[in-house]
């Protein structure tokens, strides 16, 4: 398991190079990694689907309780299967799309490094290694959706996707670690049959809403759903993989694998169904009035997912049956009509509008002929096994006839979108001027094996039922569910319902110019949406950051050094007045005459730097200072420091000289209001540093760090020199630090100096 | 500054200055001194001598480019870290040889030598940087 998600990462790192070497190939060649993971998957079915999970670990952060730990068990294979699967077509069907593409290389790596995070996510068996996966996915997403990352729209709708997620990502954070905190392990098999103590621990409700919000944003549940229909700017086998049959998805897995721990309390069942059934109806509703190929799609996704998250939150044997049914049913005709409607635009010459395309049948008849097939299981038409899917989900629900009701409507929702998709593109007459040819065999085999799959599953939904949904459905209930999944369920009220919905749908085709009407009225309304509402905060936090940033850096020095101080003082002040405050003079030796001369000395060097007129007395003055400091450290046994200080006053003379000399001569001294601001902020800190001195003289610690360092200098460090040990050895971490600062700081006044704009070209 | 007194004491002071740099560089284990002190003074000789005669002069002098100097004994700074790495301890973890000399002794050598002649190289250059770069200025 481990070394096969190994396998997929190396297989994205190398895919640039893959491609580089053999442009025509590389995609094939890739799908290498996919397929050995799928044959993996598939010899395991027969131990996972008789309730033997697959377990392997590794330490890695002890300390953390880090572990690689990875579980497959029925749910994990039900996904992993749909991810490998999926992605090994969406890999060949990218060799066709990205023909020529120069930056095929790069999307391939995106692509497979999704692919393998989420199967991380799905496999993963602990809490912190779910959450990196869980990012790593948000951010291969980020990578995706912004893959024309010349075009604006891209660029932010990758940037509001990544805002969303990972903000959900930190709650969902948040949630974990509560989560490992009210049962002491970050196991998550283990946690799983710990659930009774966690839905009785104070903790429960704050766990329950994090990790939802956590959910609800990757799986763009209401109101987080905005970021999907926006993420339609990635290319298109991007937004059939992660948009719509995978990533998406993990929200739900999340929900789903927790759902033995946190599920069953009313409030997992309120917040859920609630959520779920708005956004099933948002999503559906949302849907009706659009007229580009992929927000149709998008926006059908966003409502699936609403369904799947609802049939979880009612939590009845039946409807996670339903639930995990449905997973399978939409993985496979979403992805088809996404990828045919790829095809579409990619052989029309980007024609993205439904109601600008037309009679491609003869053109495309290939495509045709599965977007049809995705279309009928899509709508939930006998004999697909959205079909069978749809008949699982009604009979789920029938103690709940608002939820019908939803489903009913919602349904008749995706035989408008399954026809629009599937149907309409390919019918009528083709408008003047559209050109278009069938798309290549790279990008007929995904659709084809999609498409058929439909059926296929419909027509084995009782062994596929056994195999794939059962153990899935075993593994959210924690309890073993038997699955009977069947084509035909005879006259019965649910087929009635069924009917019903299909037949309000085809209503709904008809009523489709009404519904584009009414979208086309409301348009206004959007302002006051959740997008909106996201633009808003966006804007705010860049208007704050940049008040802020004018505020605080106005390109004056006096207020830079100004800033610094007072917040130092105010900083250090603060904590030394709340740990009691200045209290003794005691131990201080006696002051010798030498000491005082040179600190006279020194307090009169001072006055003179700031009283000087002129620049040079002033630095002169100021070294003064300086060299009397390194005196004082000479007679208080501090060789090193009088050594360095000698010479780091000598140079800074320089360098100040060196500065000033560019500068004009002083034409005016500051006022004198100034004056007196700068003095009070001087001599407060002044006496700051001076008070917190004195007490630190006072501060007693059991043994001090001193004598360690003096003990272990020689016999551990081999050095004589303890100040230098600390230095270079001891503490050479924070050296390192600080010699890269001093780097950074260097690059920095080069930059500032070199880099001005010349006298001729100064802006204007 | 074209003072024939400063060029001249320059001349004689130069050499003397980075011997006595290297010296404060090595001796910083056990006495006052070390790689900052030591590229202090490094420093100061190429600054005086960037005076006395000027900063494009003390660049030739120098032949290396400040950035780089400071890159590499950045990187000398943090390559030093890794060889503890090998024998299981944590990074930048003093790691130390004995190394038989011809006159019969031995020297103790570790890692912590290179580390500070790691921070010497970066006190140097950054030092020279701003040194030669406001120097130039005209």
């Amino acid at each position: 398991m481990v070394a096969l998600l190994t396998i997929c990462f190396v297989a994205a790192l190398i895919a640039p190079l893959m491609h580089w070497a053999l442009p025509k190939y590389a995609g094939v060649a890739l799908v290498g990694a996919p397929l050995a993971m799928l044959a993996w998957l598939l010899k395991q079915l027969p131990e996972v689907m008789h309730g033997h999970p697959i377990e392997q670990t590794f330490q890695w952060v002890e300390g953390l309780g880090l572990e690689l730990a990875f579980r497959l068990d029925g749910l994990s294979l039900l996904f992993a299967l749909i991810i490998s699967g999926i992605g090994a077509l969406i890999i060949l069907y990218t060799q066709g799309y990205f023909k020529g593409h120069p930056q095929q290389g790069r999307f391939l790596m995106y692509i497979i490094a999704f692919m393998a995070s989420m199967l991380g996510v799905v496999l993963a068996d602990n809490l912190l290694l779910v959450f990196i996966f869980w990012e790593l996915t948000s951010f291969t997403s980020y990578l995706l959706i912004g893959f024309n990352h010349e075009s604006e729209d891209a660029r932010a709708a990758a940037l509001q996707a990544m805002l969303v997620t990972v903000l959900g990502g930190l709650f969902l954070l948040a949630g974990l670690i509560l989560m490992a905190d009210a049962t002491g392990t970050w196991r998550v098999s283990e946690i799983l049959q710990r659930g009774a103590e966690l839905r009785a621990h104070e903790h429960y409700l704050p766990i329950l809403i994090l990790v939802c919000i956590g959910a609800f944003t990757k799986s763009a549940q209401f109101p987080f759903h905005f970021w999907l229909p926006n993420a339609m700017q990635a290319p298109t086998p991007a937004s059939a993989y992660l948009h719509s049959s995978t990533m998406v998805k993990a929200g739900v897995y999340l929900l789903a694998r927790l759902h033995p721990a946190l599920g069953g309390t009313e409030e997992w069942t309120v917040i859920l169904t609630t959520i779920g059934a708005a956004t099933f109806l948002v999503g559906a509703i949302m849907a009706l009035g659009q007229h580009v190929l992929k927000r149709l799609l998008a926006y059908t996704t966003v409502s699936a997912l609403g369904a799947m998250v609802m049939l979880l939150g009612v939590g009845t044997e039946e409807s996670i049956k339903a639930m995990a049914a449905f997973v399978l049913a939409h993985a496979f005709y979403k992805a088809t009509l996404f990828l045919v409607a790829g095809g579409i635009t990619h052989e029309t010459g980007g024609e993205t509008s439904i109601d600008k395309l037309g009679g491609l049948r003869k053109a495309m008849p290939f495509s045709f002929v599965c977007a049809m097939l995705a279309a009928v299981s899509m709508g939930g038409i006998f004999p697909s096994f959205g079909f069978v899917a749809k008949e699982t989900w009604i009979h789920a629900l029938e103690h709940h006839p608002l939820l019908v009701l939803a489903t009913v409507l919602g349904g008749a929702a995706y035989v408008l979108v399954g026809f629009s998709t599937g149907w309409k593109p390919f019918m009528g007459k083709m408008p003047a001027g559209l050109h278009a040819h069938e798309v290549p065999l790279s990008m007929r085999i995904g659709p084809l094996v999609l498409g058929l799959g439909c059926f296929v599953l419909a027509f084995t939904c009782g062994p596929i039922g056994a195999a794939l949904v059962e153990p899935a459905a075993s593994a959210i209930a924690a309890d073993h569910l038997h699955v009977h999944l069947h084509l035909w369920g005879g006259f019965n009220k649910v087929l009635a319902i069924s009917l019903v919905t299909v037949l309000i749908g085809v209503g709904f085709c008809f009523a489709r110019p009404f519904f584009l009407g009414v979208a086309g009225r409301l348009g206004g309304l959007a302002r006051f949406g959740p997008d909106a509402t996201y633009q808003l905060l966006l804007s705010s936090v860049l208007k704050f950051a940049s008040w802020q940033t004018r505020a605080l850096q106005t390109g004056i020095l006096r207020d830079y050094i100004r800033i610094t101080v007072l917040a130092t003082v105010a900083l250090v002040g603060a904590s030394f007045i709340r740990a009691g405050g200045f209290q003794r003079w005691e131990n201080l030796s006696p002051v010798s005459v030498r000491v005082a001369l040179i600190s006279v000395l020194m307090v009169l060097a001072a006055f003179a730097t700031v009283h000087s007129k002129s620049r040079l007395r002033s630095i002169l003055s100021l070294g003064v200072v300086g060299y009397s400091m390194a005196i004082l450290f000479t007679f208080f046994g501090a060789p090193d420091l009088a050594m360095t200080q000698l010479v780091i006053e000598t140079l800074t003379v320089i360098l100040l000289a060196l500065a000033f000399y560019h500068l004009p001569t002083f034409s005016h001294g500051s006022a004198v209001r100034t004056r007196a601001i700068d003095a009070a902020i001087a001599i407060g800190a002044g006496v700051a540093i001076t008070l917190l001195v004195l007490a630190a003289l006072h501060v007693q610690t059991p043994t001090p760090v001193s004598d360690y360092y003096l003990d272990h200098s020689y016999k551990a460090a081999h050095g004589r020199n303890v100040v230098n040990v600390i230095l270079v050895d001891f503490r050479a971490l924070d050296t390192l630090g600080e010699i890269t600062v001093l780097t950074i700081a260097a690059l920095g006044a080069f930059a500032l100096l070199k880099l001005r704009p010349k006298k001729e070209e100064a802006p204007k | 500054m074209t003072s024939i007194i400063l060029r001249t004491a320059t001349r004689y002071m130069f050499p003397p200055l980075l011997v006595f740099s290297v010296y404060v560089l090595l001796r910083g284990h056990h006495y006052p001194g070390g790689g900052f002190v030591g590229g202090l003074f490094a420093g100061s000789a190429f600054a005086l001598y960037a005076l006395a005669f000027s900063a494009a002069d003390a660049r030739k002098l120098l032949r290396f480019d400040t950035r780089d100097i400071t890159a590499f004994g950045l990187a000398v700074a943090l390559i030093s870290g890794i060889p503890p790495l090998f024998c299981g301890n944590a990074f930048l973890t003093g790691t130390w040889w004995k190394m038989p000399l011809l006159t019969g002794g031995v020297l103790d050598i570790g890692t912590p030598l290179v580390f500070d002649i790691g921070v010497y190289l970066v006190v140097l250059g950054v030092l020279l940087t701003l040194v030669f770069t406001l120097g130039e200025e005209e």
